[in-house]
């Protein structure tokens, strides 16, 4: 029994996020890399990033990241390479291309819309600014009763 | 045969259900006064039925009858008591009869304590709680009946998800769903005045407390669930922008703005016609965050259970109930004329755009969160939408908030001078700005969000302390001293709440600017730095718990060598559910947490050890519980108690 268990504790046992093996001794590479992972998602986790994930494919993930890095790849590179081979589900952030235009703009334009009705409606409700004199009274009378 | 009662309990509910949502309304349309009546026993019967069943299905857990699917699926005779308890909420069924007791329990306090609503509207309320009750209890008992037996018992459980075996979420779901449920009052007044065709300030002033006590059920279920995360999950978030987290978040954003839309209709009797239609929405949100969680359509940590017909079902209930409203408000919200006027600059327009940029941020997570589902079925892309999007859509319509709020909190009614409030607050903009600069001085080289994130946040503080400071007048500092403790108990629950937001605000940016992380091999004996502070780990030992087994450090934090603590992060793994779990340990402090977790054990020797500085983490749930205890300081105000029955006499008179 007791064999059983530590059988199963081996198996289950997490891998965990970023392990110390995997970090670069560049500082400056190992922050892009961070930056990068945190923005792409573990392809069998239900949404976590691979820089969280204790998945082994997001392990595989961080370390060809880390290897593009080092091989001088440009951050889109990279990026680019992981989502070739795993598809766009991969992004957390989606790019503005296509029809994620209308993920990224709906926001914008609904506040904007939003701010133009309730400025209209304000006009419409705004209390009058003055009064009118005696004169003004007596011309809308007239005009009224024609 | 304890169970059938339970179960018939509920079945007879359903029934006292559908006599509550028909013969009140038909009463209050015939004017029939002992059709009406009918109302209150109804929903005073209904809680106890509810409340009968939702006990017995307690005592199955507490004392394991493993012939019911439902205790087998989600409890062990090993488990501790308190989580046999929270096990009746952990799973689909019994969250769901938690979900349909608080529905029972709101609608019995409207019976009970709604002695001061004219016969008419307490009605129909009352019959509109009915018609949502009886559509939840019917989804219970055909979909997701939790009093189901099995025809061979095992002899033990299969225990509940050891990530939820935790306090903190022993408690999350039913303030999670007090708010959600809560927000069912708003929508109920708002369908039965749509009914009667009338908003007045009365109406706002009844339809407030409910939309308060809800929001702050909401706000303390959102902080304990985020604070779970930030303990257990082990890598010290508080925030993942999950779907789930998002369908609490929503129906949040829309109370705060249906709470303070509700304002301008109690005071001006202006905006009806808008905190009608949020309240429908409001409530909205909380069924596509019941669909959103229950139906599984959006698959996310938290999506314990799933199955696509209840989906359908709990989309049905949607689409019913915000659809037959919004139909509703469309006939009728001609009917409600703004009575109310206001200039462009006046504390009427800063709520309105407080309510406009509350809405969309609210639609910006929305839209965010279901965006998947549309790119899939209509644009056949499968793609995902997470942490950085939200984090760029949806930040600039807080900071936006952030900034007018101290400005329009201070602007007259009806007609304000912007110079005005912005004379009183040169202090505090000083004060913020000051801060900010002293904390771009003394971080060095690090991102902007920091100094930024503790300039708003104080701009928000130090401008809610002005707001309540003028209001004590113009006199010596002793009068306005006294003065001060004898202001009414909402404007201390205004300046509470929002300074809570404040500290909030700067609590997000501090943790996310300056937290420090460190993950390194370390051996047994070996001592590192973190942050200022030394940290040694003493010993690793296997430890055994009530049902799991644990691998248990002991951890020595010393800082220039004297004791700061000691911490015992563990690794667990439940036998039962064959599951591992990370439990951090964290000294929580007044500045800053030390949050250490414990690896795997390395091929080489030694431990993975990962630890984190998370600089004012305490600041986050204190921010949270300060906007809640605001909430119910103004929720205890005396006008709540005194004046609550009395129509106002209509204040609308146009401005000279």
């Amino acid at each position: 029994m007791k064999r059983l268990v530590l059988a199963l504790l081996l198996l289950a046992s997490p891998v965990h996020a970023v392990q110390p093996d995997e970090i670069l001794a560049d500082p400056v590479l190992e922050a892009r890399a961070r930056d990068i992972s945190r923005e792409i998602r573990c392809p069998v986790c239900q949404g976590e990033s691979i820089d969280d994930s204790n998945a082994p494919i997001s392990r595989d993930l961080r370390i060809i990241i880390r290897e593009r890095l080092v091989a001088g790849d440009t951050d889109r590179e990279v990026v680019d390479y992981v989502v070739d081979r795993y598809g766009e589900f991969v992004l957390f952030n989606p790019r503005p291309e296509g029809s994620t235009l209308i993920l990224w703009f709906a926001g914008p334009a609904l506040f904007l819309a939003a701010i133009a009705v309730a400025v209209a409606a304000q006009r419409r409700r705004a209390p009058p600014e003055v009064k009118l004199t005696e004169a003004e009274e007596a011309r809308l009378r007239e005009i009224l009763k024609e | 045969m304890i169970i059938e009662l339970g179960h018939f309990a509920l079945i007879l509910a359903l029934m006292v259900a559908v006599v509550q949502s028909t013969l009140p309304l038909w009463g209050a349309h015939r004017g029939d006064a002992r059709l009406m009546a009918l109302a209150e026993p109804a929903a005073l019967v209904q809680l106890v039925l509810v409340a009968a069943s939702f006990g017995v299905l307690t005592w199955a857990f507490v004392a394991s009858d493993f012939s019911l699917a439902v205790v087998v699926s989600n409890s062990h005779t090993a488990k501790p008591l308190l989580y046999k308890i929270s096990g009746v909420w952990g799973n689909h069924e019994g969250s769901l009869l938690l979900w349909v007791l608080i529905l029972a329990l709101y609608g019995a306090a409207v019976a009970a304590f709604g002695g001061n609503l004219p016969t008419r509207l307490r009605a129909r309320v009352l019959a509109v709680q009915g018609m949502i009750g009886v559509a939840f209890l019917l989804f219970l008992l055909l979909t997701s009946n939790p009093f189901w037996r099995l025809l061979a018992p095992p002899l033990d459980g299969q225990d509940l998800n050891p990530l939820l075996q935790d306090p903190g979420l022993a408690f999350h779901p039913p303030f999670l769903y007090l708010g959600y449920v809560g927000l069912s009052m708003a929508y109920s007044f708002a369908v039965a005045a749509l009914i009667e065709g009338r908003v007045d300030a009365a109406w706002g002033r009844w339809v407030r407390p409910w939309t308060l006590a809800a929001w702050i059920f909401l706000t303390i279920g959102i902080a304990l669930g985020s604070w779970w995360a930030y303990y257990e999950l082990g890598w010290g978030g508080f925030w993942f922008w999950d779907p789930v987290e998002n369908a609490s978040f929503m129906p949040w954003l829309l109370a705060i703005a249906l709470l303070h839309s509700a304002i301008v209709v109690e005071k001006r009797e202006s905006l009806k016609a808008w905190t009608v239609l949020l309240a429908i929405m409001a409530f909205g949100f909380s069924l596509i965050g019941t669909f959103i969680v229950r139906s599984g359509v959006i698959t996310s940590v938290h999506a314990f259970a799933n199955d696509p017909e209840r989906g359908v079902f709990i989309l049905l209930i949607l689409g019913v109930f915000t659809g037959g409203a919004l139909i509703l408000f469309a006939l009728r919200a001609g009917a409600m004329e703004a009575k109310g006027l206001f200039a462009m600059v006046s504390r009427e327009s800063a709520l309105v755009a407080n309510n406009v940029l509350l809405a969309v941020s609210a639609f910006v997570v929305f839209i965010g969160t279901i965006w998947p589902l549309i790119a899939e079925l209509l644009l056949d892309r499968t793609l995902s939408v997470g942490e950085p999007f939200f984090n760029a859509a949806f930040t600039p319509f807080v900071v936006a908030l952030a900034l007018i709020l101290p400005p329009g909190a201070m602007l007259a009614w009806k007609r304000g001078t912007l110079a005005r409030s912005f004379k009183a607050l040169v202090p505090a903009l000083i004060l913020s700005l000051s801060l900010g600069a002293l904390g771009f001085a003394i971080q060095t080289g690090q991102t902007a969000l920091g100094p930024i994130g503790l300039a708003l946040g104080a701009w928000v503080v130090f401008g809610a302390l002005t707001d309540i400071w003028a209001r004590t007048g113009r006199e010596g500092i002793g009068a306005r001293g006294s003065r001060l403790l004898r202001l009414p108990r909402a404007d201390w629950g205004k300046a509470t709440s929002h300074a809570g937001l404040g500290i909030t605000i700067f609590a997000v940016s501090a943790l996310t600017a300056w937290k420090i992380e460190d993950i390194r091999v370390v051996q047994i004996g070996e001592t590192f730095p973190l942050g200022g502070y030394e940290v040694r780990l003493d010993a690793v030992d296997e430890v055994e718990g009530p049902n799991y087994q644990s691998t248990m450090a002991q951890m020595t934090v010393t800082r220039d060598g004297a004791l700061v603590t000691v911490l015992s992060p563990e690794k667990r793994f439940y036998p039962v559910a064959a599951m591992p779990t990370t439990e951090a340990a964290i000294d929580y402090g007044f500045l800053r947490d030390i949050y250490l977790v414990l690896g795997d054990r390395q091929q080489s020797g030694g431990w993975a050890v990962r630890s984190y500085i998370e600089p004012f983490a305490n600041w986050l749930w204190g921010g949270c519980l300060l906007m809640a205890f605001g909430g119910f300081l103004s929720l205890s105000d005396r006008r709540y108690r005194v004046a609550a029955g009395a129509r106002k006499v209509p204040a609308g008179v146009p401005a000279e």
